[in-house]
């Protein structure tokens, strides 16, 4: 009775605390956990059919852990899957995706920045036509220049070389990294690139001392974004390189649906696991950044 | 005089006319130099180029013969194309209507300032870091009919059950959709999410105020308010519908039955780099672009035209 009385004394402070189990919150958690579920489900089955042996791939529930666990089936993908004539495994692929996106994203970058940077701040005559045909370039399906490139690129001799696979990586990158770079730099206030200017900094003065360190978190964006956007590729990978020089997700497509010999789904699992692993990595390294990487890619400015 | 005069012509000179115009901020426009040549030479000139040889006979290497429309009359008449044609519509109002239905409805759960929503996103989200080959293969695997889902159901006990989409004609787009929901839909889900968010905290005190029931809030206030998020996010899912290609190859490479599933993209690459008959890839990749134009001209309209009107 007493304790009634001081409460209601002292009265109710603070908002009211909600009852953690209320009927909509079973609801609202439930709800999210299925779709969990439904989103962990494959990531799940991937890593623990890779980590079975063929036997129990055949006999056992895919969605059961392995009763024994080996790495065989991962050794097997990385050094001895077999494509075509080739039987040094996805490690082949994952190389060459390395030397891919590796310049390709740095090329791709470095252009893109500069360019967004002219295009804020050293604006010339045109320079906005350019930029719109750049921007309704990217929602132009790519089948339709493929062509083109194949053309261009054997006139400059570098057709199917990974030097020609990193000029296209760097082409349509172009678009959406220059509208964040620009987007980004506008931000910028205007008053420290005349200031700059005042004292006489050029170009690349302003680029290099100013714009560039002031623009760091966008940079890991674009990183985010171009090393998942390229590693990621297929149809250029394909159209463009050589099957010596295909990137890891054609090697691994290769792999997976060839037609010839018994299928080894515990194999196929563990490369797709492999081929996964980087954007993966990357995914959850970054975590809000990658949000906002894709947020940025996605709405124009 | 003559000395004036000519004191006053170097003067004009050296102040009217300093440079040429072209060269003055010579390095911004060495710096846009790669973004005119992408504009110019491969969007707008490739783009071009593949038009125009579209009304050629090429084979094997492009050629300057012209047959007017010959090579669309031939695609209109294949019933592969016909196949693609009738399987992007499909896929793509179906992907369409889910991505954004699921996407939202999972944005709204989200907003419900729930704990652990980083977490609930990440899990989310993480399908989209993957590429359409590795979500191909996975659900392939998961949908293999003697090991997957159906296989782990008929040793239940539930002998006649059937889930095998990928190995009949009739669901086998079906079977493309669930891979590419999961893919994509957690993209949508953060676009719709940061619509919400963008709205105004006042928007949702007013109609508690009214006493109105938040789904009804939902859906005649908040919905109404996020279009642009909704024309944004139907553009950019329609316009990577239409380039639908990866997932394919990874799940069926176009079959069962020869071509159940599919696309134009697929079309497109077989007949340019594979059955060298470029005609016919120009041909397919031109009808690719126009079925973008009609998607993204509008959308032009309303957000640029509609900006000019206030």
């Amino acid at each position: 009775m007493a304790d009634v009385g001081m409460t209601a004394m002292t009265g109710p402070r603070g908002a009211k605390p909600r009852k953690t189990l209320s009927g909509r919150n079973i609801m609202l958690y439930g709800t999210l956990l299925v779709v969990c579920v439904y989103y962990l489900l494959p990531l799940w089955v991937m890593v623990m059919t890779s980590l079975k042996g063929m036997p129990e791939v055949r006999i056992g529930n895919i969605f059961a852990p392995p009763v024994e666990v080996t790495f065989q089936p991962w050794v097997k993908a990385w050094a001895e899957a077999c494509t075509g004539l080739n039987c040094d495994g996805l490690s082949r692929g994952f190389w060459n995706s390395v030397l891919i996106t590796v310049p390709s994203v740095i090329v791709s970058i470095a252009i893109a920045s500069v360019n967004g940077y002219a295009l804020i701040n050293w604006k010339f005559k045109g320079s906005d036509v350019f930029f719109t045909i750049l921007i309704f370039g990217s929602f132009i399906p790519y089948q339709i220049m493929l062509y083109p490139i194949v053309i261009l690129l054997r006139e400059m001799g570098i057709y199917g070389t990974l030097w020609g696979l990193i000029i296209v990586h760097t082409i349509f990158g172009m678009p959406i990294l220059t509208l964040l770079f620009r987007n980004y730099f506008s931000a910028i206030p205007e008053e420290l690139f005349k200031a700059a200017r005042v004292d006489g900094a050029g170009f690349w003065g302003i680029y290099f001392r100013i714009m560039l360190p002031m623009s760091l978190p966008i940079f890991v964006v674009a990183l985010i974004l171009q090393v998942t956007g390229i590693w990621n590729d297929f149809l250029f990978g394909v159209v463009f390189t050589k099957p010596d020089l295909y990137p890891m997700t054609v090697q691994l497509n290769n792999i997976v649906n060839s037609v010839q010999g018994v299928k080894e789904y515990n194999v196929n699992m563990a490369a797709t696991v492999l081929t996964g692993l980087v954007p993966l990595i990357v995914y959850f390294v970054s975590g809000k950044l990658f949000v906002r990487g894709i947020a940025a890619g996605a709405v124009k400015g | 005089m003559s000395a004036a005069s000519e004191a006053d012509a170097i003067r004009t000179s050296s102040v009217a006319k300093p440079r040429p115009r072209w060269t003055r901020n010579i390095s911004s426009k060495i710096a846009a130099v790669p973004m005119i040549l992408t504009a110019l030479v491969v969007f707008l000139g490739g783009t071009i180029w593949t038009v125009v040889y579209s009304f050629t006979n090429s084979k094997l290497l492009p050629k300057a013969n012209f047959v007017g429309f010959d090579q669309y009359e031939r695609l209109w008449s294949q019933s592969r194309w016909l196949v693609s044609i009738e399987n992007l519509l499909f896929y793509g109002v179906m992907s369409l209507v889910f991505t954004v239905v699921m996407g939202f409805i999972l944005a709204v759960l989200m907003d419900q300032k729930i704990r652990h929503e980083d977490t609930f996103r990440t899990i989310m989200l993480y399908p989209f870091a993957l590429s359409f080959i590795v979500t191909g293969l996975v659900w392939q695997w998961i949908l293999n009919p003697d090991f997957g889902i159906q296989g782990i159901v008929r040793d239940l006990g539930w002998t006649s059950f059937t889930f095998d989409p990928l190995n009949n004609p009739d669901t086998v787009l079906f079977g493309l959709l669930i891979a590419g929901l999961w893919q994509g839909t957690g993209f949508v889900m953060c676009l719709m999410l940061a619509g919400l968010r963008g709205i105004d905290e006042d928007i949702w005190k007013a109609a508690r105020v009214d006493g109105i029931p938040t789904w009804k809030t939902y859906v005649m206030v908040i919905i109404p308010m996020m279009r642009p998020v909704f024309i944004t996010t139907l553009v950019i899912v329609a316009s990577g519908i239409i380039r639908l290609y990866d997932l394919v190859v990874a799940m069926t490479s176009g079959g069962p039955g020869g071509n159940a599933s599919q696309v134009p993209a697929m079309y497109v690459y077989d007949y340019m780099f594979q059955a060298q008959n470029l005609g016919q890839g120009f041909a397919a990749s031109t009808m690719m672009l126009l079925s973008v134009l009609i998607v993204l001209i509008p959308w032009a309209y309303l957000e640029f035209g509609g900006k000019k009107h206030g």
